[in-house]
């Protein structure tokens, strides 16, 4: 029903490049092979063999040429990575996070745009603040942001926002993203008004009854650490509960950072039924468990709370099935005094823009659990449930393309991070798989330091 | 040893040498002068984030009558109420270079926190629901001089598990010493996978006069934010230890204060089985000698905290 751009970022200019004997890797169109890649003017120009294509003049009277970068048969080409769920902090909390530094954090890390939350302070949940915060992603964000406002007004779970001028504002959809929209009454009535106002109305599942008080996952580990642990139940029951909601009222859903089996058997009930609901899973949920959080390091500590081992594996299973459609880093970033307590008195959350496809590739592909091309195609399919085009590299597509080192190891933060934050689950670790430049929109939206070394001439 | 933290952390050569120090301390206990020289000159900090009478007075004690200087640092009224992080408190009161730091806090992990903000010895009085390693080591201590050896055996720690620092620290220093542990009370207070610490779980008493030992807990007044159990009354009618629950072979022991008519029936707590005092009277000198263990003797200058925990190893 909108008519105007759904995703809006900063006026960088149209990049020209050269990427010279690149092995582009775009599992939906089908490319898995080396090419030279040319971007004129911020759009795909065309594919050709390696090493056939030259540099072309381009700018004022042709003056200067095409940036060329040598991929040496090497460095891959892929779509940029698509973030359905990042907390970029503004307004409220620029001490944790701004536009410009979230979205440097996702160039960083090959996203090529990202979904915002709205619980920010005050909670993005009126069309004259989302107008303010579209104005500002204009002038500062590097890559493309798409805003969720609010479900409920100041996340409350008492009134629905005024859904449809949202809309007509640019709003992608609506989460209550941070609580969960806890009276089944109070969601339907969202769902409802999705037939006016269209919008995908993504959900965090949490039943704070069954929550309530609690730091970690409940199970041996917390009962060890006599911490209040939250059941997988919290999550799991809401998912069934409002995909059966969905389903009544054939309104389309997205479940937020799945956690536990049970959620993932629930989504895919729902999709068994034919009722319309997606869902999204961390690199962290993928990767790491509650064993994890036994030296009580605060930036293991975030909602959903990492679970048992036989969750992580379930979460695995049902990202290569499909039963979860997508990826998201639920990048969350806290200042470091807030951290730098005892874990109970800690809030949830970990950074993540930056080391998600590391993280990944190196948990995941490199010993041949998910193979490459699935991780990007669910790095990227976040795009399409939000209705949005999917990055592609073909010739005439705006260049949305992340050009990624696979062998280059680095242990994440060493160098610091682009984020303000650094409360990243996966500092310290040992990663393999390095993004050295990322385009977005067209534009150079990152540059790693090392890509003078490797690539560009 | 550099910290008492955990009981996670001693191994049972551990736990005996600080209990042999113990031994020798209580003789101490008995003369007209209770004092020895062994710390003088040297600083505790009692840092107290809760209300505590006994393990606050027991620590000062401890500290005093091993001559050490004792300054008691209490969270209410404060620097604390005005919003100080435990950090800058904890930075803060390391200025003045205390030599250890018993700290009480309503936080799991803060203990361990703090050891890596600041120099002194940390001493962990009592970490949220974590680990109150200091009344564990007493109780050992008690148990003991009461029974001779605790291997072999069957403890029952019986009550609310779930709010419990003590049943946590117990039931590792227990199984270290060769004890077999069970713990029983309301299903709702006995949180879902504690078994994996190698303890039995039951959910009555029937089996009760299997125990050696019976060690109830209190149930937690002050902690529960949320009905628990239906009424102190049933609760008391399904696991009160009382006359004729406790059978006369079994030993009573209790970390206080009793809510007398709930946990404990009255007769109990005055009958000859419980050695609940004896337990007040061995924290002095178990406390005594953890002090002495960290602090006394020819040591090593303590290393500086590490800058900066590193969440270590590679990826599963």
């Amino acid at each position: 029903m909108s008519a105007i751009e759904s995703l809006i970022g900063g006026p960088q200019p149209p990049a020209e490049l050269l990427l010279r004997d690149v092995h582009v890797l775009d599992p939906r169109a089908g490319i898995d092979a080396r090419h030279d890649v040319r971007v004129r003017g911020g759009r795909i120009a065309e594919l050709g063999a390696p090493g056939d294509l030259e540099r072309e003049p381009h700018g004022v009277d042709a003056a200067g040429e095409q940036e060329l970068i040598d991929g040496g048969g090497r460095l891959r080409l892929l779509p940029a990575f698509f973030d359905p769920h990042v907390h970029l902090r503004t307004p409220g909390q620029e001490h944790k996070e701004d536009l410009e530094s979230g979205t440097r954090a996702a160039a960083a890390g090959g996203f090529g745009a990202v979904i915002a939350m709205p619980n920010t302070d005050p909670v993005l949940d009126s069309a004259p603040l989302l107008r303010s915060l579209r104005d500002a992603a204009a002038r500062e964000a590097r890559v493309p942001v798409g805003f969720l406002p609010a479900i409920t007004r100041g996340l409350q779970g008492e009134q629905l926002t005024e859904m449809a001028e949202l809309r007509q504002e640019g709003a992608l959809g609506f989460t209550d993203d941070g609580r969960p929209v806890h009276s089944a009454g109070m969601l339907r009535k969202a769902l409802q008004y999705q037939r006016l106002c269209g919008g995908v109305l993504s959900l965090h599942e949490e039943d704070p009854t069954l929550s309530r008080g609690g730091a970690m996952h409940e199970g041996a580990v917390s009962a060890a650490l006599g911490i209040t642990g939250i059941p997988t139940v919290a999550e799991s029951t809401m998912v069934a509960r409002d995909a059966a909601l969905a389903g009544y009222e054939d309104a389309r859903v997205h479940f937020q950072h799945l956690s536990c089996a049970a959620s993932v058997d629930a989504v895919a009930a729902a999709k068994a039924h034919g009722w319309r609901v997606s869902a999204e899973v961390c690199p962290h949920h993928l990767l790491l468990t509650e064993q994890d959080v036994r030296g009580l390091d605060t930036r293991m500590k975030m909602y959903p709370p990492l679970a048992t081992e036989a969750d992580r594996l379930a979460l695995i299973e049902g990202l290569r099935a499909g039963t979860i459609d997508c990826v998201a880093s639920d990048h969350a970033p806290h200042a470091r005094d807030e951290k730098e307590v005892p874990f109970e008195q800690a809030p949830m959350g970990s950074t993540g823009l930056e080391t998600a496809f590391a993280a990944l590739h190196t948990g995941l592909v490199l010993p041949g659990i998910v193979d490459l091309a699935l991780l990007v195609e669910r790095m990227t399919a976040g795009a399409a449930l939000y209705e949005l085009p999917t990055p592609s590299i073909a010739a005439g597509e705006p260049a949305n393309l992340t050009l990624i080192d696979l062998d280059a190891v680095w242990v994440a933060g060493e160098h610091g991070w682009e984020s303000r934050s650094e409360n990243c689950c996966f500092a310290g670790r040992r990663l393999q798989g390095r993004v050295l430049l990322t385009l977005a929109a067209g534009a150079i939206a990152h540059r790693d330091r090392a890509l003078a070394m490797v690539g560009a001439r | 040893m550099n910290h008492l933290i955990s009981i996670e952390d001693l191994q049972r050569a551990d736990i005996e040498r600080i209990v042999s120090q113990a031994e020798r301390f209580a003789e101490v206990s008995d003369r007209e002068i209770k004092t020895l020289p062994t710390l003088r000159g040297r600083m505790v900090l009692n840092l107290f984030y809760e209300a505590s009478t006994r393990t606050r007075g027991s620590f000062e004690l401890a500290a005093k009558r091993l001559s050490a200087d004792v300054v008691n640092f209490v969270a209410s009224g404060s620097s604390v109420e005005k919003g100080e992080s435990l950090k800058d408190t904890v930075l803060t009161l390391s200025a003045h270079k205390p030599d250890a730091i018993v700290l009480r806090t309503p936080w799991a992990g803060a203990a361990e926190l703090v050891s890596r903000w600041c120099s002194a010895a940390i001493v962990n009085a009592g970490d949220g629901k974590h680990e109150h390693p200091t009344q564990a080591l007493l109780d050992v201590y008690t148990l003991r001089r009461h029974l001779g050896a605790i291997d072999g055996a069957s403890i029952w720690i019986v009550g609310d598990v779930a709010h419990s620092r003590v049943a946590r620290s117990n039931v590792l220093a227990f199984q270290r010493m060769g004890a077999r542990v069970t713990l029983a009370g309301p299903p709702t207070l006995i949180p879902r996978g504690i078994e994996e610490l190698g303890c039995e779980v039951r959910y009555t008493l029937d089996e009760l006069d299997t125990a050696n030992v019976v060690y109830a807990l209190r149930m937690q007044h002050e902690r529960m934010s949320e009905t628990w159990v239906p009424s102190m009354r049933e609760y008391a009618a399904w696991y009160q230890i009382n006359g004729r629950r406790l059978a006369p072979h079994q030993t009573l022991m209790h970390p206080g204060p009793v809510n007398r008519g709930v946990e404990l029936s009255g007769e109990v707590v005055d009958s000859p089985q419980a050695v609940i005092t004896a337990q007040v009277q061995a924290g002095v000198v178990v406390r005594m000698a953890v002090l002495y263990e960290l602090l006394a003797g020819a040591r090593e200058p303590r290393p500086a905290p590490a800058a900066e925990p590193v969440a270590g190893g590679r990826l599963a």
